[in-house]
């Protein structure tokens, strides 16, 4: 076998791998025929297309994003760090999100957040900046306080009112997607953490329950169309900003869900099988379940595991 | 055409100097615009800079004081002044010829070369470089922050995010009172007299003066062709040309050119020393000014304004109210707390060193993209005024930049590799249980482990689910998350104690990287 063929042989074997798994796929999927989906998980994959597995489970991104619409995208890009770190949402997988949402028509996609580290190094370092910016989505600043306004959370128990960045009050349909990881105030960071970002007095949060005030923040009116859980990279210890990689596992993992207290449950029973992570620990679900936020009951939803490769 | 060059150049040079002190963008993060101001000459001798200094020193003695006229911003900011001045005069404005204040000009190089290391607050606050960065500083760049916001609204309201919107504060009252008084002074001279400043004051004009008698080429009058008319002596903001006596004082020309076309007769040259006669005039004439000045004393009315403006500008701080930026804490939590020490900006090595080499020009106080540094007051007592200092009221300092000590002209803030910034030791965290929420309030919280890089803050566990910080001031680098976002209040329950001597954190403990193999998705 000369060097030719031997290549050759090669690329025939990958191509019939790729060919077999995605064929394994569909039978890996748990379907409850007819019942409409609640939660997608999807596992082993790229980010990019472990996400276009899971929205096609819900019949496509334009089940949530319209034509003509204003859409936000809303990573965490709340640290100065790398993808590797995973300290902030995966670039692929909001480039892949933000071009979906072109695809369904949407007429502005915008990214932001709220970050903590300087908000110019982080937008760049994390790499979601150029990668959104790429796929023409607009990327625009949060970090002073004439950007927010005020809006009145009536269903709240502490945290009654909070300043809420504009491009979230003026789109028509906003996409959260948070990062996976721990956090050493709240004990885990997914999707109702990433609330915090985009509001503007966090401190307020800290010093009155923390617990209490992200249940509470998830009860404003205007809820996200989407909650997409990056689990790619999983940071283990040290959150939320984490030191090194060795704070980090690959999980290669991926959760979607409309309910946000459901996704954020399962998320964390799989943030459980890397470290003890009891549920009792992570308050603020059982407090936006009390406030009818989602549910914690994941038997109850319709759930659709899928294993890439 | 010397005096096109001359004008172009300034203008290019002096534009470029204050857009890099404005600019907070990527712009100006290289290293080709930090060269104008290491080029400067108080920070080449502090940073001592042998290469630049020989240099300039070549410079003058071959053209005269071309620094003067070319490199030194506020030279040309007084240009700029008195250009202005004449444009604008209802009467033809005129200067005269003035006797140089030799004396006053000795005695203050010999003040500044005397106080050099002792009192560096005086030679910051007369030092040209310096005190044109404070300016810049503290006066222009809030204005061109308000300007940049202008634009955002204008351009945010049609949905462009080009520009994004700066908070505009004034970092200290008395640094921006300083860059007020010397604005004012220095414009005021600037506009009546010219360069009074730089023939006087300016300890840097009075070297390059000295050396400037030396000079190869420098403007020479042709005694044979003046008639003694006056036109370039009007036009000489130096005041150093007498056309009476038709002699000019090299020392105290800075190389404008403005009276080379001013000369109907032609009889002005700039030239070389290679005529007898020119020579023979222009020695003459020094003589003529140093007697003279031997002869007289120093002009009341300017030593006057010279003790009262340094009164001013000792006294003035003193009646300040006292700034309350530094309470932070109390130990118990009701009395307010002040650093023992205050934190230098990373790389600083000590606060001898700091004493020693900054003049407080502010340049790491504009680079600073996390606002973390701004002109000290009191901190490091009277000497120390105006250096940058760290405080955490609007962020705190990034584990990865390493900006101030990459810009700092002077050598006070020494060049750090990130490697050797993740060890820099500035301070170390001091946290005050009694009053963190997680206790009195039984809540979690967690925000100061949030922000530390190092986790020298962590969060271990208190009662029930709640976990409280821990502190490992060993691997704390005093970057101040902890203290910026803490949300106790009025006292934070965590802050950042700052070292008189900044030290080595030991390196975190890298824990191994395990490989987790995930089977199931766990629910």
């Amino acid at each position: 076998m000369n060097r030719k063929q031997f290549l050759k042989t090669i690329a025939l074997t990958g191509a019939a791998i790729t060919f077999k798994s995605k064929g394994g796929m569909d039978l890996m999927a748990q379907s409850q025929d007819g019942k409409p989906v609640d939660m997608v998980a999807v596992m082993g994959g790229e980010p990019d297309e472990m996400f276009k597995q899971a929205i096609e489970e819900f019949g496509g991104i334009s089940k949530f994003v319209k034509k003509g619409w204003k859409v936000v995208v809303k990573p965490n890009i709340g640290w100065d760090k790398s993808p590797e770190l995973a300290g902030n949402t995966n670039p692929k997988l909001i480039a892949e999100i933000v071009r979906q949402c072109f695809q369904a028509g949407a007429k502005e996609v915008t990214v932001f957040d709220h970050t903590c580290d300087d908000w110019i190094k982080c937008y760049k370092n994390s790499g979601i900046e150029a990668a959104a910016k790429a796929e023409g989505a607009k990327v625009v600043p949060a970090h002073e306080e004439s950007y927010y306004r005020e809006v009145k959370l009536p269903d709240a128990k502490k945290l009654k009112t909070a300043k809420i960045h504009e491009a979230i009050l003026d789109c028509d349909a906003w996409i959260n997607v948070p990062v996976l990881k721990h956090h050493g105030g709240a004990n885990l960071s997914i999707s109702m953490k990433n609330y915090m970002g985009i509001v503007w007095d966090r401190r307020i949060f800290h010093s009155t329950d923390l617990q209490q005030c992200i249940a509470d923040i998830c009860t404003m009116d205007k809820k996200p169309a989407l909650n997409i859980v990056d689990a790619y990279r999983t940071m283990k210890s040290n959150g939320p900003q984490g030191r090194s990689t060795s704070d980090v596992v690959d999980t290669r993992s991926l959760f979607v869900s409309k309910d946000i207290v459901a996704v954020d449950t399962a998320a964390a029973k799989f943030f459980g099988q890397i470290k003890a992570m009891p549920l009792e620990r992570v308050g603020h679900l059982a407090n936006g379940q009390t406030l009818g936020v989602g549910t914690m009951d994941l038997d109850k939803l319709n759930i659709k595991r899928i294993k890439i490769g | 055409m010397l005096k096109k060059t001359r004008v172009v150049a300034s203008i290019a040079l002096f534009s470029l100097i204050t857009f890099y002190f404005l600019d907070f963008t990527d712009l100006t993060s290289g290293k080709t615009l930090n060269l104008l101001v290491k080029i400067q000459f108080v920070p080449a001798i502090m940073a001592s800079s042998l290469i630049i200094l020989i240099i300039l020193i070549a410079l003058t003695l071959l053209f005269g004081r071309a620094y003067c006229s070319s490199i030194c911003p506020m030279g040309i900011y007084q240009d700029i002044i008195a250009w202005i001045s004449k444009r604008t005069a209802k009467k033809k404005k005129r200067y005269k010829f003035s006797k140089a204040k030799n004396v006053l000009r000795t005695s203050m190089l010999a003040a500044t070369l005397i106080i050099l290391l002792r009192f560096p607050l005086i030679v910051g606050l007369i030092d040209p470089y310096s005190a044109y960065g404070r300016i810049v500083s503290n006066i222009f760049r809030p204005i061109y922050l308000a300007g940049n916001n202008v634009l955002e609204m204008i351009f945010t309201r049609f949905g462009n995010y080009t520009f994004y919107r700066m908070d505009i504060f004034i970092m200290s009252v008395f640094a921006f009172a300083v860059a007020i008084l010397t604005l004012g002074i220095v414009g005021y001279l600037a506009w009546k007299h010219g360069r009074t400043y730089c023939n006087t004051i300016c300890p840097v004009g009075t070297v390059l003066g000295f050396l400037s008698r030396f000079s190869i080429f420098r403007i020479r009058i042709d005694k044979s062709k003046c008639n003694s008319c006056g036109a370039c002596e009007m036009k000489c903001k130096a005041a150093c040309i007498s056309s009476k006596q038709k002699t000019v004082d090299n020392s105290r020309c800075v190389d404008c050119f403005n009276c080379l076309n001013a000369c109907r007769r032609n009889a002005l040259h700039f030239s070389s020393n290679n005529n007898k006669q020119l020579t023979v005039n222009n020695e003459a004439s020094e003589r003529n000014v140093d007697n003279a000045v031997a002869g007289k004393s120093v002009d009341e009315s300017k030593r006057r304004f010279l003790t009262t403006g340094i009164v001013t500008a000792v006294v003035v701080p003193a009646a300040i109210i006292e700034d309350r930026v530094n309470s932070l804490t109390g130990n118990d939590g009701k009395e307010s707390y002040e650093r023992q020490h205050p934190i230098l900006p990373p790389g600083s090595i000590d606060t001898k060193n700091m004493l020693k080499h900054c003049t407080s020009c502010h340049l790491c106080i504009s680079k600073c993209p996390s606002r973390v540094l701004k002109p000290a007051f009191l901190e490091y007592g009277l000497a120390g005024m105006m250096q940058p200092t760290m405080y955490f009221e609007k962020g705190f300092c990034n584990f990865d930049c390493t900006v101030c000590s990459e810009v700092c002209p002077n050598g006070a803030i020494k060049q750090l590799t990130k490697d050797e910034k993740h060890l820099n030791q500035g301070g170390h965290v001091v946290f005050s249980r009694e009053i963190c929420i997680v206790q009195t309030e039984e809540t979690n919280c967690g925000a100061c482990s949030e922000h530390c890089p190092t986790q020298a803050v962590t969060m271990v566990p208190y009662k029930d689910s709640l976990t409280i910080p821990q502190i490992n001031v060993e691997i704390c680098v005093g970057c101040g998350g902890c203290e910026f976002i803490c949300p106790v209040r009025p006292f934070r329950a965590i802050h950042v104690e700052g070292h008189a001597v900044q030290g080595q954190a030991k390196p975190f403990e890298e824990q191994e990287k395990e490989e987790k193999e995930i089977e199931g998705f766990g629910f």
